[in-house]
């Protein structure tokens, strides 16, 4: 048994368990569960799963509370004011930029930044078959990194061990909120959320408005004070009464940051690459220029901000197949074991056809609609009625009004025939247009990379 | 009594990122279904898919509308209306219904929604099919 950082997947574990038995009978009387209950991730739902927000809510409070104090002084001491010596329309202007700040802020801090659903146990043990092509028992790390190429220039992979795949390209690995983001830009604790694909346009409004409003603010106390010092009343009290000192100091800082955030979006480039310097051209690299940039500021803004509206990729509200939630209850509650050999084909066999009745159990409610209910009828080759005569061979590997136990039996047979489940009848051949490069050796642990 | 199928194994179709982080998956047919669909069939359904979510993700006019109109609301307009992506996406699954129908069924192939896989990969089921072969 060799020593791993890294548990690779064993197929076996996800059906040997004793535990698996012993909660098909309670998971059968449970209510169905949505899949926001069991989300792997560190989040918190609120609505039954129509909210979502990090479970390090960070400052939000905070963040909420600066904002309505400093308007709430604005309104009840500048704003009487003002409309008496200049126009009514100032707390007009300000109450629109107020509700729209408040709206941006909610929508970024509530709304899916674009996480990226883990990789189902068949998906990973795919891509560990992949990486292990060498067939060999004994153990190694799988590369980490994986080279492709976008827009003729290279760009690297990595490999999540939480999320268990290759992150796609700009997408980035979250440790406070412990998923993978897609177009990670940061994880913002004034919003309390990871800003990402799906929320990046919400928190640019958030932070544009948020710098009208506090210049807004900071440009009507000035002139109120100016005019109350003409009018030669006390110039402390209004000073004391107005929200001058958390306007001054959070204007430059929003101001700046907005700055940053332009700059960003005319380029088409996350804060994540920005200060990793990904596509600096200090690299000295010839062409490491960003691959995603569309070479033209107007289209870059169009295509940050004003793009479709990808949807959310983790199913909140789904319901969890009651399967699926007996496995998933035990492989997070036993360890998995270590990859062992695999030549063991006497338990690999008894094994492999748990494993592949478990799947067929999933495959009922799981692979079939991808959207609305499930069926009740177990898989699509039934649903439609036009295969007819068909079908019934099909499905069973001897005639259809045989006992499923030959059935069974035959299965099982043709099973040790071929390979246990994750084997191929045929060896897969190495995908020629992946390049996978070996990382080097010098790391010997894994650290997660926000 | 009813019919169960078992499942051999399952194919990923991986996504295909040379023009950047659009959703496309890659077009060549794995050596696993070789055996059991044409190469063009398949060829011709992943490209379709590709198109499809071409169309969804396209920097179009109507795009730049919606988000025009979702910013000026403060975006409570997406509440109520249905995105255009998510209209893609409803064509999508009708799309691969159709073809497990019709064509992948038969051959006991099964194609799952990559909106189920969190658009990563183009699950292909394959199903023991002792009894198709003549």
């Amino acid at each position: 048994m060799k020593s791993c950082e890294y548990q690779q997947i064993d197929p076996r574990a996800l059906s040997v368990s004793p535990l698996s038995a012993q909660s098909h009978p309670q998971t059968k009387a449970q209510r169905p569960r949505r899949k926001w209950e069991v989300f792997p991730g560190k989040n918190r739902f609120f609505c039954n799963g129509r909210i979502i927000l990090s479970r390090q809510s960070g400052v939000l409070p905070l963040t909420l509370g600066l904002i309505v104090i400093t308007c709430g002084l604005f309104f009840a001491f500048d704003c009487p004011f003002l409309v008496e010596h200049l126009t009514v329309f100032i707390p007009v202007i300000g109450g629109a930029l107020f509700v729209f700040v408040i709206l941006s802020l909610f929508r970024t801090s509530f709304t899916d930044p674009g996480i990226l659903p883990r990789a189902t146990p068949d998906e990973a043990a795919d891509i560990e078959r992949q990486i292990d092509s060498s067939g060999s028992s004994s153990y190694r790390p799988p590369p980490r990194t994986k080279e492709i190429l976008i827009n003729q220039q290279v760009v690297k992979l990595k490999y999540c061990f939480t999320c268990k795949m290759f992150r796609p390209p700009r997408t980035s690995h979250c440790s406070l909120c412990d998923n993978c983001v897609e177009r990670f830009d940061h994880h913002c604790p004034w919003v309390g959320n990871c800003v990402g694909k799906r929320n990046y346009r919400f928190f640019y409004s958030f932070i544009i408005s948020l710098s009208f409003l506090t210049s807004f603010i900071f440009g009507c106390v000035i002139t109120h004070l100016t005019l109350r010092c003409h009018a030669g009343k006390s110039l402390i009290q209004a000073i004391q009464e107005s929200p001058l000192v958390i306007c001054f100091f959070s204007v430059w800082s929003i101001l700046g940051l907005s700055g940053f955030h332009t700059y960003l979006v005319a380029s088409n480039l996350t804060t994540n690459e920005d200060i990793k310097g990904s596509w600096s051209s200090k690299r000295g690299a010839e062409d490491s220029g960003n691959p995603y940039t569309y070479n033209g500021i107007i289209k870059n803004c169009c295509a940050t901000l004003c793009g479709p509206m990808p949807p959310s990729l983790i199913d909140r509200r789904g319901f969890v197949p009651p399967d699926e939630a007996a496995a998933a209850a035990c492989t997070s509650e036993i360890e998995l074991p270590p990859f062992t050999a695999k030549n063991d084909t006497n338990m690999c066999t008894q094994s492999t056809k748990d494993v592949l009745e478990r799947m067929l159990h999933s495959s009922d409610f799981h692979g079939v609609c991808p959207a609305g209910p499930p069926k009740t009828s177990p898989l699509g080759l039934e649903a439609s009625d036009s295969l007819g005569a068909a079908r019934a061979p099909s499905m069973c590997s001897r005639r259809a009004d045989s006992p499923c136990t030959t059935c069974a039996r035959s299965r099982k047979d043709s099973l040790h025939s071929i390979n246990p489940a994750f084997r191929l009848a045929s060896p897969s051949p190495s995908l020629p247009r992946v390049n996978l490069a070996l990382s080097d050796t010098q790391e010997k642990g894994f650290i997660p990379l926000p | 009594m009813r019919p169960q199928a078992a499942i051999a194994s399952k194919v990923f179709i991986q996504r295909d990122y040379t023009s950047g982080t659009m959703c496309q998956f890659q077009t060549k047919l794995p050596s696993e279904l070789e055996a059991r669909i044409d190469k063009q069939q398949f060829e011709e359904t992943v490209r379709t898919l590709n198109n499809l979510y071409a169309e969804a993700e396209k920097l179009g006019s109507q795009s730049f509308i919606e988000g025009c109109l979702a910013c000026l609301t403060a975006y409570t307009v997406f509440l109520c209306m249905e995105t255009h992506y998510e209209k893609v996406l409803k064509k999508i699954a009708k799309f691969i219904q159709e073809q497990n129908d019709k064509i992948y069924a038969p051959r006991g192939l099964l194609l799952t929604d990559p909106i189920e896989r969190g658009l990563r990969v183009i699950e292909v089921t394959i199903f023991e099919d002792r009894s198709l072969t003549r």
